[in-house]
């Protein structure tokens, strides 16, 4: 099947989220569509898939155009979408999840359960995807997720098959599982529309690669072209993707965690038995696939979780059993992983959002009232210094972009002086322009001494910040390891290897191609 | 040579549960006050239950029990158990919920026998208990069933209350004006798809805050019907209120089995309705077509509409479909136990069916156990003011509200509710 998408424009009021896109898929194809976050990538695709109806152009399949009035018109028309964020049932099984909206039915609308069953074991079996049928979806992990979602697509005899951002949830080796399940697709006639702003991953799967920017396709490139062509294609001009980035010169170790355990009402321990420490002037970053402890971890520290056992100690001094309040005057800069539920207060203005922490405090307090002026001093200032771009201070936070919210958070958290400095997260969301910036202000923060510990599930990220790797799985530390640790040997520990097996193994294997 | 292809199962993490300590201890509450009241204060007289109807076919003989060792039976039984279950907590393990309904029906048969003993009859009619909380949990269990066609499907139904009341009062209006019981049932299935109409519309349409349409719903109900029984029922009784009742029907053979059968299959058309809205939610839910998607409504919306299923339209129509029920349910106070419609007539049994609702986990089976538990108690509130006990007849009052207040507090356990119950879905 070919699908063809003419002139697509989206407006949403007077944001043009697409602007005249053309986009041609042939059957047999992985066609990746790159970009960065926002750049209209996924309002394409709802278009496509009906969701969004477009404000103009046509969509062609078979050079017949079609007009989609909702999902159900695009899969019938032999679309099939993998959404970033999964749409499953989590409390349903793999068979009433497949079965939801296309059921077999028996006598008087009872469902027929055993023929989707037959049907999901038939592609299984195809494709080599190993899903039982019957295992409740919240169980299984998240890859397997993804192949249920594939299996909802193909059982509905989908020839084009959308990806949206579908390794973002991935370990290494699962990514790997994805993209040979990519290829199969396509050997056996469909296409697949790979979307993505993963620069390696784009390179390594695509037949073709439409470039997008701000709404507008901006060109198309072989994938033989080299990464830094790619990004500076994607971000508009040209980028630097590595920080050269002085060593690190570590002093004491001032902040230690010892024996950390987070116990859970339903299930495993949260968290197990997590030790480490960090030395002044070094970054520890812990990598995973998300889920695996590290919101757990970082909330743990700044005494937002309940049922903690074990100790953390910030020059040692306890944290464990403090308030929140507490942990934070006595220096501790934090950067949640969603700003937007935790990092910021959508509806209050910039200035606000940059004292959030300090609000009750000399100078932007006397007594029990505010000091206007103070604050709005302190915004100007930050708003230079980070060069966030916003209207103005009084700007309410939550309509900047993601990357400007992201630099008031890191504003906030960075201008004072710290004894330990946490960052979740720290780009997600975030323009390569401004994960330079804020990369640069992480390093230098660990360059006048703070003990930092980044959380990311970025491995390009940790790769990048990292003088030392921390790797959690399934809530415990499965080791740490050195900052030039290859890829090969963090991707599995972060399958639940530890270091000493991962590292024994990548060398015997070397050892035994030779 | 290399022996790179095999991942070590890793152990997964080990469970250091967090120990809830809440189910022991109101078990050890319960079971000692079960051994001072049950057993220490134990009257030294014996107790009659009458098993039977005298006027049945197969009549069963008297069980004739002695209060103290009743009493001190089953507060030493309690305290074992409650014993049992500290240690299994504190050895970091889970109190099994056989446990709890064992512990349950010990503690019932204990405060029977001490109530009843110490009463100024130390006799009671044990199949009038029973077949009374029986004939209170019909109605309960309407409105339990409404509730779990509205929040499986995502909309919280506090206007069960109002459903149930509005459905009383147009089955005796229409019964009374036609003369004909199966009007009024009628009317009253209208009656409560008119209340669940204007839920529908302001909850899903205008999407504003379930709940509080709900209670305002409630409000409007009783104060609309309220009025009208002031003035126009009040004026004319015999026009406009004096419904037919719909008589039980008896069902050969079955109805002749002790106990059970005079309780089960001698009731009116609108109990053996309950039977069939029972079974059909119930199968309907879990087997068919229509309840895979009104699940999938109810705890993820998105991906049902990414599916072709039109999110809205599918609580719409299980709202309206929750009011038929639950008005069928109020035609209960009008058609069967009462032959007359009176002001509140419902008393908060909307509220209790709610209550039931959440105990039973959001489940028509487990409902309909709640509702049966409500029931009981409310009758043996009854039961007991006429005996004559010692208990001031103000705390017998509040038993039943009591049992709820302790089994929702979660004896039971945490439940969990549909994902996406009370959250509206916006497209987009």
């Amino acid at each position: 099947m070919k699908l063809e998408l003419k002139g697509i424009t989206k407006r949403f009021g007077a944001l043009v989220a697409n602007d005249h896109i053309d986009l041609v898929v042939e059957p047999g194809q992985v066609h990746s569509l790159l970009g960065e976050n926002g750049a209209g990538k996924s309002t394409l695709m709802n278009v496509l898939y009906g969701l969004y109806e477009p404000t103009e152009g046509e969509i062609l399949v078979d050079d017949r155009p079609v007009t989609f009035n909702g999902p159900s018109d695009a899969m019938a028309a032999g679309i099939g979408m993998v959404h970033q964020h999964f749409m499953l049932v989590p409390v349903f099984t793999v068979a009433e999840n497949v079965a939801l909206g296309n059921e077999t039915t028996k006598l008087a609308g009872m469902l027929n359960l055993e023929q989707t069953k037959r049907r999901i074991r038939e592609i299984s079996d195809q494709y080599g995807f190993d899903v039982d049928p019957d295992a409740v979806v919240e169980d299984l992990p998240v890859g397997v997720q993804q192949r249920v979602e594939i299996i909802k697509a193909l059982i509905r005899d989908a020839e084009v098959l959308i990806l949206d951002e579908p390794t973002a949830v991935l370990t290494p080796r699962e990514t790997d599982e994805l993209l040979g399940i990519m290829r199969q697709l396509t050997e056996d006639g469909k296409s697949v529309v790979f979307i993505s702003h993963k620069l390696r991953e784009v390179k390594a799967v695509s037949d073709v690669i439409t470039v997008i920017r701000r709404g507008k396709v901006v060109g198309s490139a072989d994938p033989s072209a080299s990464t830094t062509e790619l990004a500076s294609l994607m971000v508009g001009r040209s980028v630097s993707l590595n920080l050269n980035k002085a060593p690190a010169t570590p002093g004491e170790e001032t902040f230690v965690v010892e024996n950390l355990t987070i116990a859970s009402a339903t299930g495993p321990a949260l968290l197990d038995g997590v030790s480490f420490g960090i030395r002044r002037g070094e970054i520890l970053a812990v990598a995973g696939v998300q889920g695996n402890g590290q919101t757990e971890l970082t909330e743990a520290i700044m005494g937002l979780q309940d049922h903690v056992t074990g100790s953390i100690r910030l020059d040692g001094e306890e944290l464990v059993g403090r308030r929140t309040r507490d942990i934070i005057n006595s220096g501790v800069g934090f950067v949640p992983e969603d700003r937007n539920v935790d990092g910021l207060v959508g509806t209050f203005s910039v200035a606000e959002n940059l004292v959030l922490n300090r609000y009750d405090q000399a100078p932007f307090a006397r007594g029990v009232s505010l000091r206007p002026a103070v604050i709005e001093a302190n915004a100007a200032e930050k708003i230079t210094e980070f060069d966030i771009r916003t209207q103005s201070a009084a700007t309410a936070a939550g309509t900047l972009s993601g990357g400007n919210q992201q630099k008031v958070v890191m504003a906030r958290e960075l201008s004072r002086p710290l004894q330990l400095f946490i960052a979740s997260q720290p780009t997600r969301g975030v323009d390569v322009g401004s994960i330079e910036f804020l990369h640069r202000r992480i390093i230098s923060e660990r360059d006048v001494g703070t003990p930092v510990m980044i959380v990311s599930t970025e491995l390009d990220e940790v790769l990048e910040l990292a003088d030392r790797i921390a790797v959690l799985y399934g809530g415990r530390l499965m080791g740490i390891v050195p900052a030039d640790t290859s890829r090969d040997v963090l991707g599995q520990m972060m399958a639940g290897m530890s270091a000493d097996e991962a590292t024994a193994q990548h060398t015997d294997s070397k050892g035994g191609a030779k | 040579m290399s022996t790179a292809t095999t991942l070590p199962a890793s152990t997964p993490a080990a469970t250091v549960g967090v120990r809830s300590w809440k189910t022991p201890i109101i078990l050890m509450v319960l079971s000692l006050l079960g051994l001072a009241v049950f057993a220490l204060g134990a009257p030294s007289n014996d107790v009659t239950f009458r098993l039977s109807d005298p006027g049945e076919a197969i009549v069963l003989p008297e069980l004739v029990v002695s209060a103290p060792v009743v009493g001190w039976f089953t507060a030493v039984l309690m305290v074992a158990a409650a014993a049992w279950a500290l240690m299994l907590t504190r050895s970091g393990r889970r109190v099994p919920v056989w446990v709890v309904a064992v512990f349950g029906l010990l503690f019932v048969i204990g405060f029977l026998t001490w109530v009843v003993g110490s009463a100024n009859t130390p006799n009671v009619a044990l199949y009038g208990l029973l077949s009374g909380s029986f004939a209170l949990a019909i109605p309960l269990i309407f409105g339990s069933l409404s509730g779990v066609l509205c929040e499986r499907s995502g909309v919280v139904n506090i206007a069960i209350e109002g459903q149930l009341l509005f459905g009383a009062f147009a089955a005796a209006v229409a019964g009374s004006l036609s003369g004909n019981a199966f009007v009024g049932l009628f009317a009253a299935a209208v009656a409560g798809a008119m209340v669940s109409l204007v839920l529908a519309v302001f909850s899903i349409k205008y999407i504003v805050n379930q709940v509080i349409v709900g209670v305002v719903l409630n409000v409007l109900v009783s104060g609309l019907t309220g009025f009208l029984f002031s003035t126009l029922l009040s004026s004319d009784a015999a026009k406009w209120n004096s419904p037919p009742s719909l008589p039980p029907i008896r069902i050969p053979l079955l109805a002749d089995i002790p106990i059970l059968g005079p309780i089960l299959f001698n009731q009116s058309i609108v109990g053996y309705l309950m039977y069939i809205a029972l079974a059909a939610v119930y199968i309907g839910l879990f087997h068919s077509k229509w309840g895979l998607r009104t699940r999938a409504v109810g705890e993820h919306p998105k991906a049902a509409d990414t599916l072709g299923v039109n999110v809205n339209r599918t609580r719409f129509m299980n709202v309206l479909l929750a009011g038929v029920v639950a008005g069928v349910g109020g035609a209960f106070f009008t058609l069967v136990s009462v032959s007359a419609f009176n002001r509140d007539m419902t008393g908060g049994q909307g509220y209790i069916a709610l209550a039931a609702l959440i105990l039973g986990r959001w489940n028509p089976l487990g409902a309909l156990l709640a509702a049966l538990l409500f029931g009981f108690a409310t009758n043996l509130q009854y039961v007991l003011s006429l005996l004559g006990t010692a208990v001031p007849n103000q705390f017998l009052a509040m038993l039943p509200y009591i049992v709820t207040i302790f089994a929702v507090a979660g004896v039971v356990g945490k439940s969990r509710a549909p994902a996406a119950s009370g959250v509206p879905y916006i497209k987009g």
